[in-house]
C-alpha cells in the first residue's frame, strides 16, 4: 500500500461499494486472529452458562472483544443495579479509548452527513479506526473503507463466536497462539505510518510513561485512555513552528 | 426470579448501550470544540499517542517475548510497509521464542 507523503489532491467525499471491498481487503490480514479470538470468547460464554443466543448476541451488540471477555470474567447468573453498574464502569474504562479514536477522526468523518456517521460508528473498532487513520492520512476521502471493514469485522466476529459457543472449551488457552499479543503486534506495525518526524518524540515519550505508571499504579484498562490524554495535551502545549502566521518553513 | 435482580440479558444491554456510547462520544464531542492551534496539535499526534498508551504497559510488563514481538512488527513494518509481514514476524517470533520456554 502506497503511503508515502503526496500532497492530497481534493477529491470529493464518497460512500462507494468498491470502497467497502477495499475495507474488506484491508483487514484480510487480522481475520485468523480475529477467528481464534471470537472462537475463544465463545468457548467461554458458553462456561459461564450463555445459551448461543446469548453469546451471539453480545458479540452482535457490544462488538468489542476485550471487554467482552473482561467482563465475561465476572459475569453473575443474575444482575444486581450495582452489579450493573460495575459492569458499565469496567465496560467505559476499557472501550473510552473508541472515545479518543472518535475524536481522533472527528476532522475526516466531517466530510459526511451525522445520519451517516452515527449508524456507521457501531461497527468503529481498533482495526478500522486505524484504517481510517491511513485513509485520513493518505488525504483519500471513501467512507466505504471504513464502513466496509468495520462490517466485515463485525460478521466475522459474531459468526465466529458460534462455533466457539458450540464446541465449548476448543481453544482452552489463547496464549498458545500468541493471540494475547496480536493486537499490540498490529498496532506496534501501526506506528510506522503514523511517524510523522521528531515532533512526536515528546508526546509519544509522554503517552508511554503515563500509562506504564497508571497501569502499575490503578492495574484495570484505564491506562490507554490516560496515557493518550497525557500525550495529546503534551502535543497541544508544545510550540508548533507551523503555527507561526507568516514565519518561513523551518 | 426476584424483582430486584436483572437477566444476561439486561447486562448485554447495559454493556452494549455504553460502548455504542463510547464510539460516538469522541465524535459528537469534537463537533463543538473550537479548532484553535492548540486542539488542533493535540489532535495531531492523538492516533500514535493511542497506540503508544495501549502498547506501551504490555511491553514493560510482558518481559523479552512481548518486547520482541512489538519491535519485530514495527521492524518489519519500516522494511517492507507490510502490515501481513509484521503481524506474522511479529506472532512468528512469539509461536518460536514461547516454543523454547521463555
Amino acid at each position: 500500500m502506497d503511503t508515502s507523503a503526496r500532497p492530497p489532491e481534493y477529491r470529493p467525499p464518497v460512500v462507494t461499494l468498491a470502497g467497502m471491498a477495499q475495507g474488506v481487503r484491508l483487514f484480510l490480514p487480522l481475520l485468523p486472529g480475529v477467528i481464534i479470538f471470537a472462537i475463544a470468547f465463545g468457548a467461554a460464554a458458553a462456561a459461564k452458562g450463555f445459551t448461543l443466543g446469548e453469546a451471539a448476541a453480545m458479540s452482535a451488540f457490544v462488538y468489542a472483544g476485550l471487554s467482552q471477555m473482561v467482563a465475561l470474567e465476572n459475569w453473575r447468573p443474575e444482575w444486581t443495579a450495582s452489579g450493573l453498574l460495575g459492569l458499565a464502569f469496567v465496560t467505559g474504562a476499557i472501550n473510552g479509548r473508541m472515545a479518543l479514536q472518535g475524536a481522533s477522526l472527528q476532522s475526516w468523518l466531517a466530510h459526511w452527513p451525522r445520519r451517516v456517521n452515527y449508524p456507521q460508528l457501531f461497527f468503529l473498532t481498533d482495526a478500522n479506526w486505524l484504517i481510517a487513520e491511513r485513509e485520513k492520512a493518505a488525504g483519500r476521502t471513501d467512507l466505504g473503507v471504513m464502513i466496509g471493514a468495520g462490517l466485515g469485522l463485525w460478521v466475522v466476529w459474531v459468526l465466529a463466536t458460534i462455533p466457539g459457543h458450540l464446541a465449548g472449551a476448543l481453544v482452552d488457552d489463547p496464549r498458545r497462539y500468541g493471540l494475547d499479543l496480536l493486537l499490540p503486534v498490529y498496532f506496534a506495525a501501526m506506528l510506522v505510518p503514523v511517524w510523522k518526524g521528531p515532533r512526536l518524540i515528546a508526546p509519544w515519550a509522554v503517552a508511554a510513561i503515563v500509562s506504564v505508571a497508571a497501569a502499575q499504579a490503578f492495574g484495570g484498562y484505564s491506562y490507554v485512555i490516560l496515557g493518550a490524554l497525557a500525550g495529546a495535551v503534551t502535543g497541544a502545549l508544545m510550540p508548533n513552528p507551523a503555527d507561526a502566521e507568516n514565519g518561513e518553513t523551518p | 426470579m426476584s424483582a430486584a435482580t436483572y437477566s444476561t440479558l439486561t447486562a448485554i444491554g447495559v454493556m452494549a448501550v455504553v460502548t455504542y456510547l463510547c464510539r460516538i462520544a469522541g465524535y459528537a464531542a469534537m463537533r463543538h470544540v473550537p479548532r484553535t492551534k492548540a486542539v488542533q496539535n493535540g489532535l495531531a499526534v492523538l492516533p500514535g499517542c493511542i497506540i503508544i498508551a495501549a502498547i506501551a504497559p504490555i511491553a514493560w510488563k510482558g518481559g523479552p517475548v512481548a518486547l520482541l514481538a512489538l519491535a519485530a512488527s514495527v521492524g518489519v513494518m519500516m522494511a517492507l510497509r507490510s502490515e501481513l509481514a509484521a503481524l506474522l514476524a511479529g506472532l512468528g517470533l512469539v509461536a518460536v521464542l514461547r516454543a523454547f520456554g521463555l
